[in-house]
């Protein structure tokens, strides 16, 4: 009876461990599948003068360096306004706030709520707000600030997260000191969950890299000849420029979306090697 | 007298939770507070400097005389009276940094950034905390790789750092081995050389061993005080004998 008993259980564990295994199997061959096909086709386009060219009207000449700029420039403006403004409310929300009163608890389930709200919205939103009310143009510093909001209720949740697992200990301990409030947030707190709040912009800022629908939304171009100089000049990024190129009815075009798309996956995969890397660094020092 | 307490009540919300407490720390000495769990030690300790301002809906009325001065008041510094009053905690809570950093994360915090001075301030504390010979070749390590009794004489040595009068120890050696006990016990009889202090403690041997005053709390209030000696031979209530000679814990 009791070995009955014993031997399901253990087809029951193997049984489940086999489940998750081909679940984690079956989802990293459709990746390598696609990367498979992205690279099959794009990587023979892939050179030098493919990245500092302009595009053009013809695929031969056509380059990526006016998106790739765009790109640079719109996810640089978009992380310096999201993750201060949004690392700042988690902040005020998790060390200042009082935590029962309706006000807080209203923000709270806002910004939840705001986390699930289509990309699409954010563009309209910075369509009427940006670009039309604060006259910003259709340029970089709106694109930026559009990208800027869609992501900020992601990284104050992470940020929020990592804040809550600051054991409160180790505030009292800085307290009991005689140091105040905000050196004890500057010297123990934000040290502490620096990772954590690291590991959820990264996520959130490599969302708004490969985000097209708000940026089209408030009139990103499809084509720029020239190189973005000011966050007030007008501009593409590369998933447009990639949209632009596999929407175009020449096969030559839709190989070279495929190369393009290479550029784009290098710029999020150095992206978030350099939040990885920066993460460590900050987590050893904790262990 | 180091510390004069007056008539101090305290509630957390409605739960009056001390009453009428009246307690003289003397200068110099050990002052040790037994009593069952939940009877308002820790929560007592705590008022000395004033950290239960971090906890919300709490109230305090009564005075607190450190020197002469009522530190219940609102012009009393906070940051001034922390420095003069440390607290160390029952679990060691060090920062996850150096063990240099932590010694040195309160006086930096105040201002000091003399690099020979920190040195000389991590050296000296250290030393007083009987610790400085087992960390002095590893001062850059994290301090998370010391065992718990050397994190809690770290912990004693970071409070140190700001040159405080009167330390405040709230069962500190309750989460330790007794290795790390005997060693923050024999540490008690060379701080007192400087410090005035009151340690919570469970423990009546404990009390008993290392103490100068004893006071017995009971359902937050005070029973008994007097010298450890007359509290364990010849104490004057039956609760505190029905309680030193554990009919009730």
């Amino acid at each position: 009876m009791e070995k009955k008993l014993i031997r399901r259980r253990r087809l029951k564990n193997a049984l489940f461990q086999g489940a998750l295994i081909s679940i984690i199997v079956f989802s990293i061959l459709i990746l390598l599948l696609l990367l498979y096909q992205v690279f099959k086709v794009g990587l023979s386009h892939l050179s030098l003068s493919f990245i500092t060219s302009m595009p053009s009207r013809f695929a031969a000449r056509a380059g990526i360096a006016s998106a790739l700029a765009g790109s640079i420039w719109t996810i640089s403006l978009t992380i310096l306004f999201a993750i201060p403004l949004g690392v700042g409310t988690a902040l005020y929300l998790e060390e200042y706030a009082n935590k029962k009163s309706w006000f807080t608890k209203i923000l709270e389930i806002n910004i939840a709520n705001l986390a699930g709200v289509p990309a699409i919205v954010y563009g309209m939103l910075g369509l009427a707000v940006f670009v039309r009310f604060l006259n910003f143009q259709r340029s970089i510093l709106s694109g930026a600030l559009t990208l800027a909001l869609l992501i900020l209720p992601v990284i104050i949740v992470a940020s929020q997260e990592a804040l809550k697992s600051v054991p409160s200990t180790l505030k009292e301990g800085s307290y009991a000191l005689g140091v105040s409030k905000w050196q004890t947030i500057t010297g123990v707190v934000l040290p502490y969950s620096l990772p954590g709040i690291l590991t959820g912009s990264i996520l959130a800022v490599s969302r708004a890299m490969g985000e097209a629908a708000p940026l089209i939304m408030i009139g990103a171009a499809g084509y720029i000849g020239f190189m973005p100089k000011s966050p007030l000049d007008s501009f593409t990024v590369l998933p447009i420029q990639i949209f632009n190129w596999t929407s175009r009815p020449q096969a030559e075009f839709q190989d070279i979306a495929a190369t393009g798309i290479i550029v784009l996956l290098v710029l999020l995969l150095t992206m978030n090697a350099i939040a990885i890397v920066l993460r460590n660094k900050y987590q050893n020092r904790m262990d | 007298m180091k510390i004069i307490c007056n008539n101090i009540n305290f509630y957390y919300g409605s739960n009056h939770a001390l009453t009428d407490l009246n307690l003289n720390i003397e200068e110099n000495k050990i002052t040790a507070l037994i009593g069952p769990s939940g009877c308002g030690k820790s929560t007592f300790i705590r008022t000395l400097n004033r950290m239960y301002e971090h906890i919300p809906k709490t109230k305090i009325t009564g005075e607190i005389f450190l020197d002469g001065e009522n530190i219940l008041t609102d012009s009393y510094d906070l940051a001034e009276l922390r420095k003069k009053v440390g607290l160390v905690f029952q679990k060691p809570n060090p920062f996850p940094k150096s063990i240099y950093e932590n010694v040195i994360y309160g006086p930096k915090k105040h201002g000091l950034k003399n690099k020979d001075a920190l040195d000389t301030l991590v050296e000296k504390s250290l030393r007083k905390a009987a610790l400085w010979s087992e960390v002095k070749d590893k001062l850059n390590k994290s301090a998370l790789e010391l065992s718990g009794g050397q994190q809690q004489r770290l912990c004693i040595a970071r409070c140190l750092a700001v040159e405080p009068e009167v330390l405040l120890m709230d069962e500190p050696t309750s989460a330790l081995d007794p290795q790390g006990t005997l060693k923050i016990e024999e540490l008690f009889h060379t701080l007192k050389e400087y410090y005035s202090i009151v340690v919570v403690t469970h423990s009546m041997q404990q009390a008993a061993r290392v103490s100068d005053q004893t006071a017995f709390f009971l359902n937050g209030e005070i029973i008994e005080t007097g010298t450890t000696d007359d509290i364990f031979t010849n104490p004057k209530d039956q609760r505190t004998n029905d309680y030193i000679t554990g009919r009730f814990s």
